[in-house]
């Protein structure tokens, strides 16, 4: 393995099952005890395109891909044709024997395994869709793996589909197994055999920890109208509503959705939203709505490449200005950004604390190379989590009054058919809710929102996390699934450190501005043109970092790029 | 029980005298007593336009949000807390304008809520543009050479958009308002109640006495569970044909009542707390 990773890329058309074989491969490698990340390419159409998954296996926790790899499995010509050149010295290539690849243009190093995965396939069952599995097989055979483990998987993953396709499923594996092994005898390499009692561990994208972190969070209400990349939370809550007694409803817009959220949540439930920045832009009437009526609502925006349809399946930090600004006016907005899949879990648990403390909205972004990578974990830990409702009252009282004034600037909610009468009021309104156009009203109303910013501040904001030594020759700043790649590249620096920003709004002005303040060298990393983050450094602190490393191509921030990035300016 | 005088606020109203709007609140108040409306059952929502100003008028837990939004945050009610009586108060241009959308997805979904439409075929609050109803030919601030456009049709589309209960109401006519506000909140299922509601000031055409002259109630052998025949009435319009009453209502499954989460109790009653999800995470492995 390189730098104690392995990297494979498996390639192929759209609707070949690409996501899938990567899904095996990497259950295959945490079911032995190995840690992984994934990371996939795809373009906006279901059949057809150029799909491409890596997975990336180590010891321990695996934050991030890789440019290149070393293993290929190239299940059309336009997989070997793309990435053949990112194979890695002494690497292997695996594709079917009977696709005409030019392998003149190989590296003498690598080593190429052509297997005859078409007829394997045919064999296994008619069908040539089985030739992902085939592949699957060989693969297994060529890295050491535990054929027993692979046959567990697909017995676990087909059980639902019926006998017939597991048993097709695994005979085709075994028949890749059974060949590469006899075949390529020599290039087989003892990298994933199975440890004894390898920890269970969880392997999940940033979806699906969003939906659990929902469903941990005490969600009781959401409505999502589906949009890349965040449908994959929709499809965790829709399947589990029924268990966990929430409810899940698809809209008709996200205009909808997020006027839906805002009514569930002022009659009491505890409610989400989530979409890209396309569809934020339509719930922007409703984020400040939310504001001003002092409701609570947790919004997931899951970010890609803009404007408008932009860049659809790829991922992109361009929203964070956006979400930070959005809407006509001022209102309190708890804005953060999760660094990967498990601060997106824990964030979107405290989201919903935070919506019903401060009675406000809370937006958790995440980019899409979050919600689409898979990475494992050992199970997360919930014990410490307490559902905070905020203040709330559950008795009829005749002065009861909406918006009272307050010190921390958070008044008592109550909900319809306690018996209280008030007025959820989109126009500026008295304490009990009632339109108010007076002087004084606006002025104490609008301090008194604008104070649950600064109550959040002082008694919840967290400072974020600075990576590596409190002194160093350069410091990254960055936020996002950038962490990943930073953290990884940074290991072999040992004068570099890392500042993660997770709060965005309130921002931790004092803390950032300390630890810029004593940098001896500043290095900005996003995806996006103009460097939002900086801005918003700049803006909070009066730090300028002129130096800023920003990607707008949909692809994510790989640390062989950061470790370049370090490297020529250690050297000057 | 309620009374009237619980209903009333601190606030008085501030339409114009005359304005339609005045009659429907006292049609909706009216209603609430005889059905015993009030803070510890019923919840109403409003969108932006004349119409929302009913919600600082009436003593009944309410919210007042965007242009065009009254129906999703009804609908988000609704499911939170089936057990209260939802009603959403909303305009020609708030509903079939800016909220076109919303309104034709709650017809077809059959949220047990009732839309009452404020529908005076004009733009009072923004003072006289022309609306989504007004007349072919109408002249206004926005159309002073008479509207190009043919205007839309409630009932019609509420049909055709598979609404469960349709029914207009003349807003003069305050205790036959009553009447279908009572039916609407009767209704298990989505309720669409079009009120023809004058605006003295900006509209002089569809005035009371253009509404007094030319509307009648459908009579007593209406066949309510008729859709042809109810579509066919509810395109009828002009001299001496403008139908009043409920032209169609049919018994179909409300959305709530199709929720095996909430069959026990409202939403709000579940218990969010979720200590051990041993079982959902094993699923993850």
């Amino acid at each position: 393995m390189a730098e104690n990773t392995l990297s494979i890329k498996i390639g192929g058309q759209a609707g070949k099952g690409i996501k899938s074989a990567g899904q095996m491969l990497a259950k295959l490698a945490t079911r032995s005890g190995y840690g992984i990340y994934t990371y996939t390419e795809f373009p906006s159409v279901i059949r057809g395109g150029h799909n491409v998954t890596q997975v990336i296996i180590g010891e321990g926790e695996v934050n991030a891909p890789t440019m290149g790899c070393d293993l290929l499995i190239a299940l059309d010509r336009e997989t070997f044709d793309r990435h053949v050149n990112e194979v890695a010295e002494n690497g292997v290539l695996i594709f079917d024997e009977n696709n005409s690849l030019d392998t003149q243009k190989v590296k003498n190093s690598l080593n190429l395994c052509p297997i005859p995965l078409n007829s394997l396939a045919i064999e296994a069952k008619d069908v040539e869709l089985l030739e992902n599995t085939v592949a699957i097989g060989a693969a297994t055979a060529i890295l050491g793996g535990d054929i027993s483990v692979l046959e567990n998987l697909l017995n676990s993953e087909f059980e639902n589909k019926g006998n017939e396709l597991v048993e097709a499923n695994k005979k085709a594996a075994r028949l890749g197994y059974d060949f590469a092994k006899s075949k390529y005898p020599t290039l087989i390499k003892n990298i994933l055999g199975k440890k004894a009692d390898p920890e269970k561990q969880m392997l999940l994208n940033g979806c699906e920890a969003i939906g659990l972190g929902a469903i941990a969070g005490g969600i009781q209400f959401a409505s999502i109208y589906p949009m890349s990349p965040i449908s994959n939370i929709l499809h965790v809550l829709a399947k589990y509503q029924e268990r966990y007694q929430f409810v899940f409803k698809q809209p008709e817009d996200e205009i909808s959705a997020i006027n839906m959220a805002i009514g569930a949540s002022y009659a009491g439930a505890r409610s989400l939203t989530s979409t890209s920045g396309g569809g934020f832009a339509l719930m922007s009437e409703g984020y400040g709505l939310a504001g001003i009526t002092e409701t609570p609502v947790v919004i997931i925006e899951g970010m890609r490449p803009g404007p408008a349809t932009g860049l659809p399946t790829w991922s992109g930090q361009g929203d964070l200005q956006f979400v930070l600004h959005a809407h006509q006016g001022e209102f309190p907005r708890i804005v953060l950004a999760a660094g990967d899949i498990r601060e997106s879990f824990f964030l979107t648990m405290k989201a919903f604390n935070l919506a019903e403390k401060y009675q406000t909205p809370v937006v958790v972004l995440i980019d899409k190379n979050i919600c689409d990578g898979d990475q494992s974990y050992p199970i997360f830990d919930i014990s410490n989590y307490n559902l905070d409702r905020g203040k709330i009252t559950r008795e009829k009282n005749d002065s009861y009054k909406r918006y009272a004034l307050s010190e921390d600037g958070v008044s008592t909610r109550s909900f319809p058919g306690f018996g209280n009468f008030f007025i959820t009021n989109s126009d500026e309104h008295d304490e009990e809710g009632f339109s108010s156009e007076d002087s004084n009203n606006a002025i104490s109303q609008q301090k008194k929102r604008m104070q649950k910013l600064a109550s959040c501040e002082n008694n919840d904001m967290e400072k974020p996390e600075l990576f590596g030594p409190e002194t160093a020759d350069v410091t990254v700043v960055s936020w996002g699934s950038n962490k990943g790649s930073i953290l990884t590249a940074i290991k072999t620096f040992p004068n570099v450190n890392f500042l993660h920003i997770t709060w965005m709004n309130p921002f931790p002005t004092g803390y950032v501005s300390d630890v810029l303040k004593r940098a001896k060298y500043i290095i900005d990393v996003e995806c996006n043109y103009t460097g939002q983050l900086a801005n918003l450094i700049a803006e909070k602190t009066g730090i300028i970092i002129p130096d800023r490393f920003l990607k707008i191509d949909g692809r994510p921030v790989f640390p062989e790029e950061i470790t370049d990035k370090l490297s020529s300016i250690l050297k000057s | 029980m309620t009374k009237l005088t619980d209903l009333t606020t601190k606030c008085s109203p501030n339409w114009c005298p005359g304005c339609g709007n005045l009659a429907i609140w006292g049609a909706f108040k009216n209603a609430a007593v005889q059905k015993g409306w009030d803070n510890s059952n019923t919840a109403i929502v409003a969108g932006i336009g004349c119409h929302g100003h009913i919600i600082n008028f009436t003593r009944i837990t309410s919210f007042e949000g965007l242009h065009g939004r009254s129906i999703p945050v009804a609908t988000g009610i609704k499911i939170a807390n089936h057990k209260l009586n939802v009603f959403a108060f909303t305009g020609d241009g708030d509903c079939l304008g800016e909220g076109g959308n919303h309104f034709i997805h709650a017809c077809r979904r059959n949220h047990n809520i009732n839309i009452i439409i404020h529908d005076n075929a004009i733009y009072g609050l923004t003072t006289g543009q022309t609306s989504p109803t007004s007349p072919h030919g109408y002249k206004s601030k926005s159309t002073p050479q008479g509207n190009p456009d043919y205007p839309l049709n409630p009932l019609a589309l509420a049909i055709a958009s598979g609404a469960t209960f349709v029914a207009r109401g003349y807003a003069g006519d305050i205790q036959g308002t009553a009447d279908l506000i009572v039916k609407a909140s009767e209704h298990q299922g989505v309720s669409i109640l079009d009120i023809l509601q004058p605006c003295v000031t900006f509209n002089k055409e569809l005035n009371h006495t253009f509404y007094q002259k030319n509307s009648y109630k459908l009579d007593q052998n209406h066949d309510v569970k008729n859709k042809e025949i109810a579509f066919k009435k509810a395109l009828e319009w002009g001299e001496k044909q403008i139908p009043l009453g409920v032209f169609y209502e049919t018994d179909e499954p409300a959305y709530e009542s199709q929720l095996p989460q909430i069959a026990n109790n409202p939403l709000i009653d579940n218990n969010p707390e979720r200590k051990n999800l041993t079982d959902l995470f094993d699923e993850f492995t």
